[in-house]
């Protein structure tokens, strides 16, 4: 049977012990457990798997999945194949670090404490904050608890949320409010952008927080000119959803004006997994840290003076305040993010800035030779960062089909979540894409339809 | 030796890398001509700068300061801190898993889905929950969906008087706190004094304003509530309805199932039961579990099958949404339903066998050095009280640091909050016994050593990387960034 290798109790063991306790039988230990709610028969679940066999059963499983090692990616829409060095995994796969519990015993958890210490600096370098928690689960939960801090630290209950934000962190976030019965409304766009002149007749007295993306779903970049002023006259908080990729490159948040910064860090060299685990990303202005859901690491020394660290201003989370707690968060996404931080550390602020550049560089070449195909458009005018809208002549699905036969993975298709878009898709160019692939696809879309 | 480890920042020496990347190979633009000026970034990043191999052996010191499951005995109650194994973490990483996007078509994910349908077949089986949603991406993030279906469920039949959920008083921290963030009021339910839940005052909560009884079984006393069949009744005749929080699952795998006990929601923390490893505090998983008639206000979407062709169901209207940006914590799963391959049913059944064995067995040993406030079976866990010691001049904490100095990650302090001086200790199934007599006479030395010093144990540890360190000092002048040193 597979799986025994991990139970080291032996029937010899199991006698000794049970004799110990002063029980005959296992049953005795089960014997609290009222009999119309015990199992009368035995699980029904496959056999068990010798390691090789299940070696063999989960390869086959994901045999059958496309993935960015065997395909072309060209998909965003906030997971992207950036490109992830060798060193991540061997730090994340240093046992020490991930068979450990959230660090609660600070003198036997310095490692822990240390590389999340690290991140939150890291994190609050890109963004231009004061504070950055430990992680969220991810950009999406990073927004919806970025608002929720919002409607906190104003004792308001609204949220104005642009419809360039993310449609999944959009549905997270209303799903959040909806239950915790806050509101929330959306401010429209214009060509691709938020609408800054409905916003400013959507703030009133009764805005907590204004919630837009940098750059935006559909790669845009914002005009963030004004906009912090227009939110904190009316004495409301502005959120701003980042790629941290873009930053190297774009004006820092803090720069324009942004109290909170959330975000999906999984272009920090975090695998795309299907889209799990992420990391969410939480940073904000210092006076919103008692607000800040999660864990954050802090400084400290011991008795002689050496410097050390630990989980701080925990009175701000449940095990300490239960009800009164700034989130339920508990477990978040640690390991995730000591994988971010070495992928900054190894990038530094030079492979940053090149890596957001060929990002930026490689997304405008491809746009521009897909725009000069017959019937593909580019649906707004604009800046892009990395990723773009375009109109093509047919059906998403059926393009993409296409491309598959070439080993690409094409555009995301944006009706699903735009009505108005129909025949829209939504391109990445990561720094990870060749000139080569990029033409490759190009040649694809030409003389399709 | 004790010493403190230089930041990254603190290493960096300007002009170091460590990375390497192509050249740009597409004609390049003048950077103005891409992004307007103002939208560009006007100060340097501030990061540091090393060379790979640096950064190597900075995180190697850093994870010698660091104790895992795979250092020592973990006995920390209510985490679960069992073995994490190796073929999880080969199988996570195949690029059929861990290179997949999640928007790509549903004829390039069939694996995917295949395993996340299998998984929750086996989930269902071992719960005796209809259905599950993988979304949620830890166990109070579960919590929170359930509750959120919860009041899906509610409002949709037009009770909108529900605002209470009731909570035992040893519930867990992420209990309440969830109540909150789905916007209920907390009512707490005293324990009677054999530990579990007082009958008669959950009979006199109840009414008509309750919406759920939030549980843990076995509580995180590690003590099974007897009386859950008459507390189920009781909840349900009055329209309420049942949440079982799965953190302490690995008891009763096999024994009991929290669906035939009443529940109608549950969560698991696949990170505690299902073995994926911890991460030093994150990812996990918090798959959702509902019967039947809560089906249609689970998050979207669900994995489905038609056909022998697996796909992702959106079509429920009473949905309450989504939870998380895509799927949950997809490559979390992949080591889980591993882990459910590799046991099986008997093993699975086996594992809870020895961790209800290990838990007795230690009880049994340190219950003579320790105060057992409730001396009965337990379950997975069982809690002590340092308050004798305490009285000698070193609690729980001080025991805590003590056991730092001799190996041994200490188990859980000062929960749950109706135990005086907690000591939580969940030894899990993955010990040898051997392991269990070491710590008992470790902590028999200990509680000596309090008898004889106690002011020495109270000044603990002393063979740790850094000594006791000062929270009271962190919290009241906190520093939570490195920053440059102007000099
Ligand atoms: C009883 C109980 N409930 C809920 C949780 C929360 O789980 P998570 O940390 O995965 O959010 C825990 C974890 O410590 C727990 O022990």
């Amino acid at each position: 049977m597979g799986g025994k290798h991990y139970l080291p109790l032996t029937d010899e063991d199991r006698r000794q012990m049970l004799a110990v306790i002063g029980v005959k039988s296992v049953d005795d230990l089960f014997s609290d457990i009222p009999s119309e709610v015990r199992l009368q028969r035995e699980l029904d679940l496959p056999p068990a798997l010798a390691e090789s066999e299940a070696i063999e059963h989960l390869n086959s499983l994901a045999s059958k999945n496309k993935h960015f090692h065997n395909c072309v990616s060209f998909m965003g829409a906030g997971v992207y194949d950036h490109f992830i060095p060798s060193i991540i995994k061997h730090v994340t796969g240093r046992s020490e670090f991930y068979t450990s519990y959230t660090p609660y015993q600070p003198e036997i958890s310095q490692g822990v404490l240390q590389a999340i210490f690290e991140y939150q600096t890291m994190i609050c370098q890109l963004t231009g904050m004061d504070v950055s928690n430990a992680s969220m689960y991810d950009g999406g939960t990073a927004v919806a608890e970025g608002a929720v801090m919002g409607c906190g630290s104003t004792r308001r209950s609204k949220a104005l949320v642009s419809r360039s934000v993310s449609p999944f962190y959009r549905e997270v976030l209303s799903n959040y409010f909806n239950s915790r019965g806050l509101d929330l409304e959306e401010i429209p766009i214009v060509d691709g952008h938020t609408d800054l002149s409905e916003l400013e007749k959507l703030l009133g007295e009764d805005v907590a927080s204004v919630v837009l993306q940098q750059p935006n779903f559909f790669g845009l970049v914002e005009d963030m000119d004004g906009v912090a002023d227009m939110v904190h006259n009316h004495k409301a908080v502005l959120i701003v959803s980042a790629d941290p990729l873009s930053l190297p490159l774009l004006q820092s948040p803090a720069d324009y004006g942004a109290d909170i910064v959330v975000g999906e860090g999984q272009g920090l060299g975090v695998p795309a997994s299907f889209g799990g685990p992420l990391l969410g990303i939480m940073a904000a202005r210092s006076k919103f840290v008692r607000q800040m859901p999660g864990r954050i690491a802090g400084e400290t020394v011991d008795g002689e003076g050496n410097r050390g660290f630990v989980l701080t201003l925990q009175t701000r989370e449940q095990h300490i305040r239960r009800e009164k707690a700034a989130s339920n968060i508990c477990s978040n996404e640690a390991l995730v993010a000591l994988g971010a931080a070495v992928y900054l550390a190894a990038l530094g602020p030079q492979g940053m800035r090149e890596v957001a550049e060929q990002c930026l560089q490689k997304a405008a070449y491809t746009l521009e030779k897909i725009t000069a195909l017959e019937g593909f458009e580019v649906v707004f005018p604009g800046n892009i960062f990395k990723e773009f809208a375009v109109k093509i002549p047919g059906k998403p699905a059926e393009l993409n089909k296409k491309l598959l036969e070439k080993n690409i993975l094409g555009g995301v298709d944006l009706a699903p979540f735009y009505p108005e878009l129909e025949n829209t898709m939504l391109f990445a160019v990561t720094e990870k894409r060749t000139r080569e692939e990029i033409d490759a696809l190009v040649r694809e879309l030409e003389g399709w339809k | 030796m004790r010493k403190s480890k230089a930041l990254l920042f603190e290493m960096s020496r300007p002009g170091r890398q460590g990375y390497s990347l192509p050249s740009l190979d597409v004609p390049e633009k003048p950077l103005d001509e891409l992004l307007p000026k103002k939208a560009q970034r006007n100060e340097p990043l501030g990061l540091p700068e090393l060379s790979e191999n640096e950064i190597i052996r900075h995180y190697t010191e850093l994870s010698t300061r660091n104790f895992g499951v795979d250092t020592g005995f973990y006995p920390l109650g209510s985490c679960t801190m069992k073995y994490n194994p190796k073929v999880n973490e080969d199988v996570a990483v195949l690029p059929g898993f861990a290179f997949m996007h999640p928007c790509q078509p549903l004829e390039t994910v069939q694996g995917a889905l295949e395993l996340l349908y299998n998984m929750e077949q086996g989930l269902k089986e071992l719960t005796a929950m209809d259905r599950f949603t993988l979304q949620p991406a830890a166990g109070a993030h579960g919590e929170l969906t359930g509750l959120m279906v919860i009041q899906a469920y509610h409002r949709h039949r037009g009770d909108h008087k529900r605002n209470k959920v009731l909570i035992p008083l040893s519930a867990h921290g992420t209990n309440p706190a969830t109540v909150s963030m789905a916007g209920y009021e907390v009512v707490q339910i005293p324990s009677d004094d054999r530990g579990l839940v007082d009958l008669e005052a959950l009979k006199e909560a109840v009414d008509e304003t309750t919406a759920a009884l939030m549980l843990t079984n076995p509580s995180t006393l590690g003590l099974f509530e007897e009386e859950i069949i008459p507390m189920a009744k009781a909840v349900h005749e009055a329209g309420g309805l049942l949440y079982y929080d799965g953190a302490n699952l690995n008891a009763i795998m096999g024994y009991a199932r929290p669906g035939d006990m009443g529940f109608d929601v549950v969560h698991l923390n696949i990170h505690k039961t299902f073995s994926t490893p911890h991460g030093g505090g994150g990812p996990g998983g918090g798959p959702v579990g509902v019967k039947e008639r809560l089906i249609p206000f689970l998050p979207v979407p669900l994995v489905d099958k038609k056909k022998n062709q697996y796909y992702l169901d959106y079509d429920l209207p009473e949905s309450i949404g989504k939870v998380h940006s895509f799927y949950g914590n997809f490559g979390v799963a992949v080591k889980a339903y591993t882990y459910m391959c590799m046991m099986g049913a008997e093993g699975l059944k086996q594992a809870s066998t020895d961790a209800v064995i290990n838990a007795n067995y230690l009880m049994s040993l340190l219950k003579k050095t320790y105060l057992l406030p409730y001396d009965r079976i337990c379950k997975h866990e069982f809690v002590l009280s340092a308050r004798p010691q305490m009285k000698k001049g070193a609690g729980a904490g001080d025991i805590a640091k003590a056991l730092l100095d001799r190996g041994f990650h200490p188990p859980t302090v000062y929960f749950p909050l109706i135990v005086e001086e907690a000591l939580m200790v969940e030894p899990t199934d993955t010990e040898a016994k051997e392991t269990l007599d070491a710590f008992a006479e470790v902590m028999g030395q200990i509680a000596k050593d309090i008898d004889q010093d106690a002011e020495k144990v109270a000044h603990g540890p002393y063979n740790t990387v850094v000594g006791r360190l000062d929270e009271v000092r962190a919290a009241r002048n906190p520093v939570m960034r490195w920053e440059k040193k102007v000099d």
